[in-house]
């Protein structure tokens, strides 16, 4: 489609887009003492944004000459990004670390993050493959060391710069490399191009396509490019860490399974495709290996953390392996299973950031011994961060559970030579019992009992029976997430 | 006379990896930034090498929004050394080290 045409299917980029200039000149217009009407700008422009999506024309084409594609698999994700976002920015007023600091820009680069997000969920074009994963990464530089006073968060968003940009640079050499091979940047020519290639070019295609996974896997956390998620996840201000163990994940995975489906698989399973098959290397079990080590670290290392905001970061990285053991497979049912537990995730994993938020503002500490006694003292807060650990661990009947069933039987259906990963997946999940657990028993058997009781704000306990509902209620009556993704399982896909 | 793409492409690689142990070997923040964008520039070499090795513009315009998109990066990064700077008068990364398991 011309650029013309196409701005008429790209109006939820472009609500975004204004939505972003009117919070900079909102926030030039007010007092440092209000700045907090630019989240309002924010949130009431992502709801007139998801509506505009609700919206949109169905159909499945590509926009800017190739550039992005509009599919109800991008809408997917768009959606599932709009609500995490909303969820963080309603909590970021809540967050006392944020007081000290004038909120305008945090919010305006909250929006430009949803707009890269987009572009990463619907891009296939190298170029804005590049474009769309560097707008994330640079804005979310800038808010992991949002809190500028503070050297720990100074030390997260160096960190976060350095492995962000290295890590893109290799992606980037990787990318142009394949652009090398083929002659173009576009998925699909690329996809045509290289099933006309022969052996000679099996080296350099191995090259590029480990770099590509390199940036592709950094953006996820994948084992071994890990290394910045704990430290990132530590310093930031505890609404960005959400929001990034959420949001840019979840387009990771878009990105990901797009590039995989589309450029080698052509639509079908990783294993049978024929343009990897040349090059005489494992892919299919590269990733799995990939997908093991990543949550047996996480797991591991999370057992030994002493604060619960680094726990539930190496957490992440276990569930981004958990994603990741079902793309081995990558047929349309592991697909479906990602993207169903990406739901899931979405909900217990802010949920128990927002738990830390929470005890952060009232007792100013993030650490086990912060929590002692705390299921007595705040029972609200009790119950539900014990919903959440359970949901995290995958025991029924929590949302949890339905995503880890999803992954698995996925796995098992995948054929006889995924079983092994399956097992190890349940061994992790028993693993993770025991930090999940070791939790809910700091704050219910361990320090003192306190007679008085301690209500959370309201818009806390809000924003907490908004995550904790859907963890319980996806846990019992899933049918609604699994028909929204199996409606969202429509690629575009261009023949040539 | 006409540089062939084995060249470029060996040069790129050449650069590329000078980059790559710049970042993993110096302790310097700046350094390591500069180091950075030695990878994205052999990057740029070699787009430009196969773009006019292919005739086509594509590579080109691929090259333009990198070196944009790197500038943004070391704005960013530059301003987050600063910031940290100012509180711990140390560029040195072996000395940025609150953050530990």
């Amino acid at each position: 489609m011309t650029n013309l045409q196409s701005l008429d299917l790209f109006w939820p980029e472009l609500i975004i887009t204004v939505v972003i200039l009117t919070a900079l000149i909102v926030d030039l217009c007010i007092e440092k003492s209000k700045s907090d009407v630019v989240g309002w700008v924010l949130v009431i422009g992502l709801l007139i944004t998801a509506i505009a999506i609700w919206n949109q024309d169905k159909t499945t084409t590509t926009l800017f000459t190739d550039m992005i594609v509009l599919d109800p698999f991008a809408t997917f994700f768009k959606l599932l990004i709009i609500l995490s976002t909303l969820l963080v920015a309603v909590v970021s007023w809540q967050n006392n670390e944020l007081d000290e600091y004038r909120k305008g820009e945090y919010f305006t680069l909250l929006g430009i993050l949803v707009l890269g997000l987009f572009l990463m969920a619907s891009s296939i074009d190298l170029i804005m493959v590049y474009i769309s994963i560097e707008v994330v990464s640079i804005m979310s530089f800038i808010l992991a060391g949002y809190l500028k006073l503070d050297t720990r968060s100074n030390e997260a968003g160096l960190k976060y710069v350095v492995y962000g940009a290295f890590s893109s640079g290799i992606m980037l050499f990787g990318l142009s490399i394949l652009f090398g091979l083929t002659g173009s940047t576009n998925y699909f020519i690329i996809q045509k191009s290289l099933a006309g290639l022969d052996g000679s070019a099996s080296a350099a295609l191995v090259m590029a396509l480990l770099m590509i996974l390199a940036g592709f896997g950094y953006k996820i956390s994948a084992v071994p490019f890990h290394f910045w998620t704990p430290d990132v996840y530590e310093g930031a201000p505890t609404t960005i860490t959400a929001y990034l163990s959420v949001a840019p994940k979840a387009a990771g995975f878009a990105i990901i399974i797009r590039f995989f489906h589309q450029v080698f698989a052509d639509g079908g399973a990783l294993a049978d495709a024929e343009s990897l098959s040349m090059t005489d290397v494992p892919w299919p079990e590269i990733i799995g290996i990939l997908a093991v080590a990543t949550m047996t670290l996480g797991n591991l290392v999370a057992i030994q953390q002493e604060s619960i905001k680094r726990m539930l970061a190496y957490s992440s990285v276990a569930h981004a392996g958990y994603m990741m053991l079902a793309l081995p497979v990558l047929s349309i049912q592991t697909v479906y299973a990602i993207m169903v537990y990406l739901v899931m995730y979405l909900f217990m994993n802010l949920g128990a950031f927002f738990v830390v938020i929470t005890v952060k503002n009232k007792t100013g500490g993030e650490t086990f011994d912060d929590y002692r006694g705390l299921g007595w003292e705040m029972p609200f807060i009790g119950v539900v961060m014990t919903l959440f650990m359970l949901s995290l661990t995958g025991l029924p009947p929590t949302a949890g559970f339905i995503g880890k069933f999803y992954i698995f039987s996925a796995l098992i259906s995948g054929g006889s030579q995924y079983y092994w990963l399956a097992i190890v997946g349940g061994i992790n999940s028993v693993i993770s019992l025991y930090y999940y657990f070791h939790v809910v028993k700091v704050m219910f058997l361990e320090g003192e009992r306190k007679e008085t009781l301690v209500q959370p704000p309201e818009v806390m306990s809000g924003v907490l029976l908004a995550t904790a509902i859907p963890v319980f209620l996806f846990g019992i009556y899933w049918n609604p997430v699994v028909n929204w993704v199996q409606n969202s399982l429509i690629f575009y896909v261009q023949t040539m | 006379m006409i540089v062939p793409l084995e060249h470029v492409i060996l040069l790129s690689l050449a650069l590329f990896s000078i980059g790559v142990f710049g970042v993993l070997f110096r302790r310097n923040a700046i350094t390591i930034f500069m180091s950075i964008e030695l990878m994205l520039n052999a990057v740029n070499l070699a787009l430009v090498g196969f773009s006019r090795y292919y005739d086509s513009v594509d590579g080109q315009v691929f090259v333009f929004l990198v070196m944009t998109l790197a500038a943004a990066e070391v704005a960013v990064g530059l301003a987050i050394i600063i910031a940290l700077y100012r509180n711990r008068q140390t560029v040195n990364i072996d000395e940025i080290n609150l953050l530990k398991n």
